[in-house]
């Protein structure tokens, strides 16, 4: 079956950047026909005109630097913050549980003297 | 300049934060210039570089060096964009479907051929800031910044199959837009008082 224009259309872009190879019918297509011939011509040109873009670089409005830096350091400080504070929190909670614990420990100590006291007395 | 980067990201990782803003101040206006390409806005792009670069402050000590840090910040910028514009869509409550849709040459020497080339500039630019975002996003990262299929995919939450499809879809447009516009601008300059502006 012959190669029609249809078929080779969506790997005319790729033909332009020379990206994939094409088997032989597609490139013989292409090589006999002056339409497809004309598409690759202008997708190059497309190609060659975004690929000039790269080194084009477009100046931003004064103040985003700072901007962006400033952002930075307020995300800085705000983990900063976040950190201060879970490690109170670590401390407040760990303080509580020594405490509670000891607690525990002081009461199961009188608990145990106490019935040692009452057994002797009975 | 690669090896100064290096080791700016190496001073940064290790916590030092003057050498996170020197690598700000050396990549800033790329990235700035990627995310206006993709957003087609100035404070869209502002927005965006904002986020990406305190995306990449958090990240920091993910970069493993694979590739370049500007490489790696064009990713997390082309990723914000995707986010950004994502929510302006949902926003509006329109959708963008698919459907709405070398080097330059030496002209350096040649005042015919210089002209030629910034026209066609011009109109790529044009033809670009038409495309429908999801469309323009890709054909960018692939043909502007030689970023591989797999990299563009990742970074906006597609397939490959699906960045090659938006790709050609994209460079299809292109193509018929400068085409058109061409022909638009020679039958303009062909009028008579056109010649005489």
């Amino acid at each position: 079956m012959p190669v029609r224009c249809e078929d080779v259309a969506p790997v005319l872009g790729d033909a332009a950047s020379g990206a994939v190879p094409f088997d032989a019918a597609t490139r013989l297509h292409i090589e006999h026909c002056l339409r497809c011939q004309a598409e690759i011509v202008q997708y190059r040109r497309v190609l060659r005109g975004l690929r000039a873009m790269r080194t084009q670089v477009l100046e931003p409005a004064p103040g985003l630097l700072p901007g962006i830096l400033a952002g930075i350091s307020e995300a800085n400080e705000r983990r900063a913050l976040r950190e201060l504070i879970d490690g109170r929190r670590v401390a407040y909670v760990g303080g509580l549980a020594a405490a509670t614990a000891a607690g525990v420990g002081g009461a199961i100590v009188l608990a145990t003297r106490t019935r040692r006291a009452h057994r002797l007395a009975g | 300049m690669r090896h100064d980067l290096e080791a700016l990201v190496a001073a940064a990782q290790a916590g030092d934060r003057s050498a996170f803003d020197d690598l700000v101040r050396a990549t800033y206006i790329d990235s700035y210039t990627l995310a206006y390409r993709l957003t087609g806005d100035e404070d869209d792009a502002r927005d965006v570089v904002q986020e990406a670069y305190l995306r990449a402050y958090r990240g920091l000590k993910r970069f493993r060096g694979d590739a370049q840090f500007s490489t790696w910040m064009y990713r997390i910028t082309a990723n914000c964009a995707t986010t950004f514009l994502g929510k302006r869509t949902r926003n509006r409550h329109d959708e963008l479907t698919d459907e709405l849709v070398g080097d330059e040459p030496a002209t350096t020497l040649d005042p015919e051929a210089s002209a030629d080339a910034a026209a066609t500039r011009d109109r790529l630019q044009q033809a670009l800031r038409r495309l429908p975002p999801r469309l323009r996003a890709v054909v960018v990262l692939r043909d502007v910044y030689d970023l591989p299929h797999e990299s563009i995919a990742a970074e906006l939450g597609i397939t490959e199959s699906a960045a090659k499809v938006r790709l050609h879809r994209a460079r299809r447009k292109l193509r018929a837009d400068l085409v058109t516009m061409r022909e638009l601008d020679e039958r303009d300059e062909g009028r008579p008082d056109a010649r005489a502006v």
